[in-house]
């Protein structure tokens, strides 16, 4: 075990864990943050998906070692006050079933939408097919995503 | 959390004031109101719904969530009778209470047509009451007051607040029957409503069973046997038991049980964990299962399910015989949120935390488990990635009980996503033969179904559709004892056989040379005219369904290059007809559309019933194309997303989704939607490849259709 300090959604954050831990059970199992989900372990679903220095990031295959000096951000600091243009499409929209996937893809999306503000369909779907949801909400999340490309510039 | 809950409604009533509604006892259809004074504990985490003189009003959603939207539903119904604003109401998830809340389970798509006429009488006692009440106040008769979101309004426009009444509201008698509204009258029930629980989920504040955590809780995982039929000889955990966050190895029932203080190191110690499993018996595999179906679909031994008429003389005097076999392998559920539970067994005591479609079950059996009085076991419902029927099966819960303990400390067991594709429960593999007669005029004159499952118990619905609407019947089904570990998958049975009998009476049709369309309404005609023997479906709104599809998706006239695949299927009280699109780009077939039309009665909540036409559609399409599970040495070969193919975002076609809206009661949409899709599909590619497929997964079949998605 070995003591690292990382920074998560905007605060200074220490941790007692092994070096090869993956993020996902930092967040999840150390610091409570269980907004980000464990799907399947080796980054095939996207429900660990959170940024680092911005970057979509499968937690369940990165571990804490890597993370050191970057700024981690999770769904629970997407934004302030749950408003982020992607939660507001998301919400609008109906998307969730079950929502236990929704956090990952939500990640994604945001990420892609800072990167280009104007997606067309195949850059959506390039992005967002690296998610599984088995409820199948995809007809709305690709609603939500260009809803929030459009949000985004208010 | 359930005390606590508790303790913040006793608070929040008692230092403002309010009502409660709940229903006393099984069999009461009678909903009662209780007063403060009168207000027992018990029933203040049971009751329907709750309003407080602040003007909070709470409802209490009973039914586990696993995304089907059943807890914005019930609170839609109840909120309507109410007639309270919508975006007032605080909706929460009641933890197991059998008594009160009678059927507290999600499975058969049963929850709405079960509960529509007591969340609607729950809601409408308090508004009876609140009525009561203002006319008291105001001296009027109750005939002349109305109400609207949250308020009772007098002939002079003036209003009172339930909040200002309930405490009046409580002393008012309840009459019998109480009056429910007319659907004329609905405000709420059939509009667009968001989710109760967008807000928490959207911002990763919801608790799901996997996220449930208590203080001084240990995490555990189960290394089970590898295959199937295996028992455990021995293991050696010297070296798991040396990582750092490894408190523990133990083993029971043939498992091993490695705790430690999170996740990690435990996922690390299985890697080191030395195991020895014994074969007890020959393991079984794909080739095993092949033989067993081989030879039961030809000596059985059979159940006789339905018989109406004689079909060997309609074969014997038939002017065609068509004849076909269909198949399909073992399905995993796979729930994002892979199986897990918490439990916290003390010595006469358990309280249990977790994802479970069937809470009381769970409770039963680990009262069973461990000797403890039912009475002393809690069961606390979390919201649930995903269920599938998966979590009808509480064996993971009772696993956590075990370990809990043995251990003698709360624990929260997780599954990793191999112990979930690989721990069994699984959609049971089938294999269905039909036989079908035709007359020199085209008309179905027997209809034969013989089907042979492993672990599928009775893999026929024999008082289904065709059956009732041709003279001469015979179903049968055959069940082989399998090592291999199954349960219900979402539309059980049906998820399969919809298409099998889909797709086989397209081929009737086709050598009947009758459109698929003409064939089915013309047997439904003989349904409604002439029904043979017992049926279970109302063939009037079969065919409603049927005529609505081929209008939307303009069946027989379809433009140039555009196949179209029909299907319909009756399941869960609901009815569902698919026509699929296909079309064929540079000598490639691409699925472009899927029409749906849907007669669920009434439907409840516009954005959630579409939600689960999308939803199973989507389900349908993906399974019929990929799920797949191979068995080797008594253990499945594909073992998690890499190997197990789901359906994603980039293969979803266009989907129209519409509803026949008959003002009947409600009934379930969970399932309904799922079943036909597969035939929808199957039926479309025919027609633009000329080719019937027989077996799923249809990309492993054909690999001309292997990217038809």
């Amino acid at each position: 075990m070995s003591e690292y300090s990382l920074s998560i959604n905007g605060k200074k954050l220490k941790v007692d864990v092994s070096e090869d831990t993956p993020l996902l059970w930092v967040l999840r199992d150390t610091l409570d943050l269980t907004g980000t989900k464990y799907g399947c372990g080796m980054a095939q679903c996207g429900a660990c998906t959170i940024h680092i220095d911005g970057m979509p990031t499968r937690s369940c295959v990165t571990p804490v070692t890597l993370a050191i000096g970057k700024e981690i951000t999770t769904i629970e600091g997407l934004s302030e006050n749950g408003d982020h243009p992607v939660q507001q499409a998301w919400d609008t929209l109906d998307v969730p079933q079950c929502g236990f996937c929704q956090s990952g893809q939500m990640m994604t999306a945001a990420a892609l939408l800072k990167e280009n503000p104007n997606p067309d369909e195949e850059v959506i779907s390039m992005a967002m097919s690296a998610h599984i949801c088995r409820c199948g909400t995809y007809h709305r999340i690709n609603e939500a995503v260009k809803l929030a490309a459009k949000l985004q510039k208010r | 959390m359930k005390n606590n809950r508790r303790d913040f409604l006793k608070n929040m009533l008692l230092t403002s004031g309010g009502l409660v509604i709940g229903f006393n006892s099984l069999g009461n259809s009678t909903a009662e109101i209780i007063s403060l004074d009168n207000l027992k504990d018990e029933l203040l985490s049971n009751a329907f719904l709750t309003i407080n003189s602040n003007n909070v009003i709470t409802i209490f959603s009973p039914n586990p969530e696993i995304g089907q939207g059943i807890k914005t539903a019930f609170a839609v119904i109840v909120a309507e009778e109410l007639d309270v604003d919508w975006e007032k109401v605080v909706v929460e998830q009641a933890d197991l209470d059998i008594k009160r809340f009678e059927r507290q389970l999600t499975g058969g798509s049963g929850a709405i047509k079960h509960s529509w006429e007591r969340l609607r009488k729950a809601g409408a006692t308090g508004r009876y009451a609140l009525i009561a009440a203002a006319a008291k106040k105001w001296n009027v008769s109750a005939t002349t007051l109305k109400t609207d979101k949250g308020f009772v309004i007098n002939g002079k426009g003036e209003k009172l607040s339930y909040g200002e009444l309930v405490n009046d509201a409580v002393l008012v008698e309840i009459p019998k029957d109480i009056p429910l509204k007319s659907n004329k009258e609905f405000k709420l029930i059939g509009q667009t409503i968001k989710s109760v629980d967008n807000k928490t989920v959207l911002t990763g504040k919801a608790k799901y069973g996997m996220d449930y955590k208590q203080a001084g809780m240990l995490y555990a995982q189960i290394v089970r046997p590898q295959g199937f039929g295996q028992t455990l000889k021995s293991f050696d955990a010297t070296e798991a038991k040396k990582i750092d966050g490894v408190i523990d190895v133990i083993s029971f029932k043939d498992k091993v049980a490695i705790i430690g203080k999170s996740n990690w190191p435990i996922m690390k110690a299985r890697k080191v964990l030395t195991i020895n499993w014994t074969n007890t018996k020959e393991l079984e595999s794909d080739t095993k299962h092949n033989q067993i179906f081989t030879d039961m679909m030809k000596n059985g031994p059979f159940e006789v399910r339905r018989k109406d008429g004689d079909i060997e003389k309609a074969f014997a005097e038939a002017h065609k015989i068509i004849e076909a076999e269909y198949q399909c392998p073992f399905l995993s559920h796979s729930p994002m949120e892979p199986m897990n539970f918490f439990a916290d067994v003390k010595k006469d005591s358990v309280k249990l935390v977790g994802p479970t479609q069937t809470p009381q079950s769970a409770q039963n059996q680990v009262a069973k488990l461990l000797n403890i009085p039912v009475e002393n076991i809690t069961v606390e419902l979390t919201k649930m990635g995903g269920g599938f029927g998966r979590r009808l099966n509480n064996d993971y819960a009772l696993e956590a009980a075990e370990v809990s303990s043995l251990i003698k400390a709360p624990v929260k067991l997780m599954w990793t996503r191999e112990d979930d594709m690989s721990g069994g429960i699984y959609r049971p593999a089938v294999r269905y033969k039909f036989k079908a007669s035709i007359d020199k005029a085209g008309n179905v004159t027997g209809f034969a179904l013989k089907g042979v499952g492993l672990n599928a118990g009775n893999s026929t619905r024999q008082d289904n559709f065709p059956v009732g609407a041709i003279d001469n019947v015979l179903v049968e089904s055959a069940d082989y004892k399998s090592d291999i570990t199954t349960g219900p998958w979402r539309a059980p049975i049906t998820n399969f056989l919809a298409y099998a009998e889909q797709a086989f009476i397209d081929e009737i049709a086709f050598a009947a040379g009758k459109d698929p369309v003409k064939l089915r309404l013309e047997l439904l005609k003989k349904a409604i005219e002439k029904p043979v023997g017992k049926i279970t479906y109302e063939p009037l709104r079969f065919e409603k369904v049927i005529t609505t599809v081929a209008e939307r998706a303009k069946w027989g006239s379809a433009k140039k290059g555009l196949h179209q695949g029909f299907s319909v299927y009756f399941s869960h009280n609901s009815y569902v007809a698919q026509i699929a699109e296909v079309e064929m780009k540079k000598g490639k077939p691409t699925l472009k559309k899927v029409f749906a039309v849907t007669d669920c009665g009434i439907v409840i909540n516009q954005s959630g019933a579409r939600n689960q036409i999308y939803g199973a559609i989507v389900d349908g399409l993906g399974h019929a194309m990929y799920g797949n599970l191979n068995f080797e040495n008594g253990a499945p070969k594909q073992t998690n997303f890499d190997q197990y193919r789901l359906i994603r975002f980039n293969e979803v076609p266009e989907i129209d989704a519409y509803f026949v809206d008959n003002g009947i009661d409600p009934t379930g949409l969970g399932e309904p939607a799922l079943p036909p899709t597969g035939g929808a599909l199957a039926n479309a590619i025919f027609k633009a490849t000329g080719k019937r497929l027989y077996k799923q997964p249809f990309a492993q079949e054909d690999e001309k259709v292997a990217e038809i998605l």
